[in-house]
């Protein structure tokens, strides 16, 4: 039971600021997921949090109180690494009971809350076991178990499950989101990818270059994107975008010329998700079809525009594409233009 | 995959591993027969005859006080070798592990005395503590102490120890200072997190991690104050006072070259090759059980 308050945070090593300055109210029992590409600084602030790297500038308060000073084990968090960070000279179960035993609990006390996690884990087989002779998913249960025995105010993720299959990944992130709403404890969660900040998150931030480009639920973020870097980065695939110029209510583009929201003129940049295209032979956009990929229930068409820019559309069904025939004609779904200054990459309509 | 390379014939490899047989064969297993063949002899006093005895020379030996103490000697120079050459090394190590600014430098100057032959290692501590004009002799002196390890058989054993064993930590830092660099981050980060601070994460984690590494250390250590101590005794003490730093290997060299009993000095040789033998599966078949690869 714990809120979580970011204050500016800021963190350099040496002379680069890596991280520049991020805020952010994570409510009790909320599941926040940092998302971004890799090297933007996600660990970096999620490290901050946990107590492993120290805060350049800002204020840490974790249930109200600035925690900036305090050491990791003051801190009353858990944190489960990318490669688990096991204890490979343990078992199972003393991997999980290792925080208990510090903390000084008697042994049936520690046992006891031992294999209630394991029993929640489906680990209770295995806790005679070594990290070594454990399977990636089940040691990745393991990280998760010992995270969840000491009952810690805050759960820390640093991409726990990149190291895991395709499968696996899918079945993991249920899980642990589904143990997350269980326990009620407030989580932060750091992934590169997009899909699983889309299906695990409460809220997300989204990341990039040290800067927080949007806070906001995944919908929100989906549906309005505050920067161009967020348009791009979430949603896949991902968003069209062209450089388009803003005139008299009308937008310019190659030689297509669009309705534009009012208020706007100068050079913006257009953005448009390859699933908010419908084919329609009266439709304003013209594209030359060079590969389709059927993937079942949609269809992605990629090609260019007629000024050359690379466009790529998502159609549902089956949409078979003979090379060299395809020019083919779209209209955007009303509602689902997204403008972006084009110097600022902020959102303007 | 693993890239295995198989040959052929049988000329090529048999070429390949040639010299190390040549060389095993040369320096160890021609003296080693050597050495068992002469243990079966008594030469006469002026060497130029020798008698046949069969295994009267190690009945001798077994019988002897002076040889029986040398074991025990043996056994406490050896322990004490390997305690103070690894311990401070491990503290050392783990020290210089901690350090983010110029760890570069401490380095080196910790890996300094390695390059400092054994003998002259001798020379330099028994110049510090000659009972005449050694400086730390000096400094004790006015502290009312009286070093005097000419006389005092436990002095003249701490003097070899520390002697034998300074060079030895520079050496031992390393495989430490190189195992600590080794140990995942994310492990320690992990216990931190689990709430143990430095030294109990020491010991609960990092040093298991290091078993490997002490594990290794620990047989070449012993091995080393079995035979290579040599240079260090015979500068400093000769193996006196009273034979009290008279270790197994010195016993051969005086009675094999300076009192020319070459057919026990051999005997004594076979029983120390047996003795390290034995030590090492020991070490390998009980001690490695303990050891988290
Ligand atoms: N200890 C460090 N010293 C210097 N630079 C670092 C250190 N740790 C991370 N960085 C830099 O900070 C940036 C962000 O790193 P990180 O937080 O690990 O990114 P992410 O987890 O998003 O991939 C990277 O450019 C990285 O090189
Ligand atoms: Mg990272």
């Amino acid at each position: 039971m714990a809120t979580v308050d970011l204050d500016n945070i800021k963190k350099r090593f040496g002379n680069t600021e890596v991280i520049k300055g991020v805020s952010l109210s994570v409510q009790d029992g909320e599941f926040i997921v940092i998302v971004g590409p890799s090297g933007c600084g996600k660990s970096t602030l999620l490290r901050m949090v946990a107590g492993l790297e120290t805060i350049s500038e800002g204020e840490l308060r974790i249930n109200g109180q600035r925690a900036n000073e305090r050491e990791p084990m003051d801190r009353d968090i858990a944190m489960v690494f990318q490669n688990y960070a096991l204890y490979p000279h343990m078992s199972v179960a003393q991997n999980m009971g290792y925080g208990l035993k510090i903390a000084g609990l008697p042994k049936p006390e520690i046992a006891a809350k031992v294999a209630e996690a394991a029993k929640l884990l489906q680990l209770t087989d295995l806790l005679d076991r070594k990290p070594k002779q454990l399977s990636g998913g089940q040691r990745q249960r393991v990280a998760m178990g010992r995270a969840i025995v000491r009952a810690p105010s805050v759960f820390l993720f640093d991409e726990p499950l990149s190291n895991l299959d395709a499968k696996l990944r899918v079945q993991m992130r249920l899980e642990i989101r589904e143990l997350q709403s269980k326990l009620g404890i407030t989580s932060l969660y750091v992934t590169h990818d997009q899909v699983e900040a889309m299906t695990m998150a409460d809220r997300m931030i989204v990341m990039n270059a040290g800067v927080a480009e949007q806070i906001g639920t995944p919908l929100d973020v989906y549906e309005r994107p505050e920067t161009l870097f967020a348009a791009q980065f979430i949603g896949s695939p991902s968003m069209n975008v062209i450089e388009a110029e803003a005139r008299d209510g009308m937008l310019h583009f190659a030689d297509i010329t669009l309705p534009a929201p009012s208020g706007i003129t100068g050079p913006v940049m257009l953005g448009v998700r390859p699933e908010h295209l419908a084919p329609d032979p009266e439709g304003p956009i013209e594209m030359q079809v060079l590969l389709a990929e059927p993937l079942g229930a949609n269809t992605l068409l990629h090609g260019r525009l007629t000024s050359g820019a690379g466009f790529t559309a998502s159609l549902p069904g089956v949409h078979r594409v003979a090379p060299g025939e395809g020019a083919l004609r779209l209209s955007i779904e009303a509602g689902n233009m997204h403008l972006f200054d084009a110097k600022t990459g902020r959102r303007i309509g | 995959m693993e890239k295995r390379v198989t040959f052929k014939g049988w000329l090529l490899p048999l070429c390949l591993i040639a010299p190390q047989v040549v060389i095993s064969a040369v320096f160890f297993f021609y003296p080693a027969g050597q050495a068992v063949w002469q243990s079966l002899f008594i030469p006469d006093p002026f060497g130029l005859s020798s008698r046949f005895v069969g295994l009267g020379n190690f009945e001798y030996l077994l019988g002897d006080p002076y040889y029986r103490s040398a074991f025990v000697t043996t056994a406490i120079f050896s322990t004490l070798v390997t305690l103070t050459a690894m311990v401070p090394a491990l503290f050392l190590a783990v020290l210089a592990d901690r350090l983010v600014k110029s760890a570069g430098v401490y380095r080196t100057l910790l890996i300094w005395p390695y390059a400092v032959a054994p003998a002259v290692a001798g020379v330099l501590w028994l110049f510090m503590f000659n009972t005449r004009v050694g400086v730390v002799a000096w400094y004790l002196g006015q502290l009312g102490y009286d070093w005097n390890h000419v006389l005092n058989e436990g002095e003249a054993m701490g003097l070899v120890v520390v002697a034998s064993s300074w060079g030895r930590i520079s050496y031992n830092f390393l495989f430490f200072f190189a195992a600590l660099q080794a140990v995942p981050r994310s492990i320690i980060e992990a216990a931190a997190i689990d709430g143990a601070r430095f030294w109990r994460r020491f010991f609960t984690i990092v040093l298991p991690l290091l078993s490997p590494t002490t594990f290794f250390l620990l047989v070449v250590n012993v091995v080393y104050a079995f035979f290579e101590t040599f240079g260090v005794i015979h500068t400093i003490t000769s193996g006196g006072p009273q034979q009290a730093t008279t270790i197994l290997v010195y016993k051969v060299f005086s009675d094999g070259f300076v009192g020319q009993d070459l057919g026990s000095s051999a005997a004594q040789s076979v029983i120390l090759l047996v003795v390290v033998g034995l030590l090492t599966v020991v070490q390998f078949k009980f001690v490695e059980k303990r050891v988290h690869y």
